[in-house]
């Protein structure tokens, strides 16, 4: 009941950001979709989640608050308004279409508990010590798969920082 | 109020000097926890860098900038993530012991074995790198506005 009154909330905030005219306030809007996601990660009983989710929804807000706290871009607007919202309406019954189809096999939200998961719920404490069972999966039994994330992140920060650099490298000859 | 050179207003800088060591304090918090409580090394190296942005946003990019630059953002990012790789290596080789029975002790830091080392080492590497992306494009966007 309360998810279903926050993603109506975060349906609301979304066709706010994407109408209204002012970049500012609908950055805040944005921010609001954000929150409601956290909001509903902490409903579904995934704290780790929801506190990624916070953390780094503050952190993009602000840089895109900064980002764009002085400029205001023009909306093209004009013409092609039939054929986008004929596209666009075409697009959306196709996807209800197969994701009714798609969405009507899944099992309810951990009813029946899979094999993996329970052997993780029952054996990670003992194995691993830690009382957090996500952070024992991510760091003990797929470490490997976050050393790859950490690595993408890497790769990101160092390419910001080689194109965004303040004086380019002049080449010598 | 958005003067780069001497930041925002008395209120806010005040507020910043009382909150910002609070918030750093929670990211130590998080990161150290995170294999007992919600939380872990991405969440905690995020909340460190929104610290020092939360800082460089009220004293203006200077205040932060002396003490931390791209330079150092970046090596303390090479540092975390050789960090990690490193300890992920050893542990796979075996070369550090890390297997802790859990039943007991799991409540305390040393409790869970090597995950709060991965945990430091993420941190370090996020929070960093995050806050060197920040850094990167304020420099940026600064600079496309004083031309």
């Amino acid at each position: 009941m309360e998810i279903n009154s926050i993603l109506i909330f975060m349906i609301c905030a979304a066709v706010v950001a994407v109408e209204i005219k002012d970049m500012i306030s609908s950055v805040i809007a944005l921010s609001g979709v954000g929150l409601g996601l956290s909001l509903v990660f902490l409903l579904l009983k995934a704290p780790n989640l929801a506190v990624t989710q916070l953390v780094v929804e503050i952190l993009m807000v602000v840089v895109l608050i900064r980002g764009t706290i002085s400029k205001d871009l023009p909306l093209v607007i004009a013409g092609r308004w039939f054929f986008n919202t004929i596209s666009t309406v075409v697009f959306i019954s196709v996807f209800l279409f197969f994701a009714y189809f798609a969405l009507k096999d899944l099992p309810v939200f951990g009813q029946p508990q899979m094999r993996v998961s329970g052997e993780y719920i029952s054996r990670s404490f003992k194995e691993t010590g830690s009382a957090n069972v996500v952070t024992a999966i991510t760091l003990y039994y797929r470490v490997v798969d976050v050393l790859a994330e950490a690595a993408v992140l890497f790769a990101a920060i160092l390419g910001v920082s080689a194109i965004s650099r303040r004086i380019g490298k002049v080449n010598e000859k | 109020m958005r003067n780069e050179t001497t930041g925002m207003t008395l209120i806010v800088k005040t507020v910043t000097r009382l909150t910002v060591g609070l918030i750093l304090l929670y990211g130590f918090y998080i990161v150290l926890h995170g294999h007992i409580g919600p939380g872990g090394g991405f969440a905690g190296g995020v909340i460190m860098a929104l610290s020092l942005i939360h800082l460089m946003l009220a004293y203006g990019k200077e205040a932060v900038t002396k003490k931390i630059g791209r330079r150092r953002g970046i090596m303390f990012s090479s540092i975390g993530a050789l960090v990690f790789l490193l300890l992920i290596v050893l542990n796979a080789l075996g070369l550090i012991k890390c297997q802790i029975s859990g039943s007991e002790g799991s409540h305390i830091f040393f409790g869970a074995g090597i995950i709060p080392f991965y945990d430091i080492a993420i941190s370090i590497m996020v929070g960093a790198g995050l806050f060197t992306i920040f850094l990167a494009l304020v420099i940026l966007i600064t600079e496309r506005e004083e031309q």
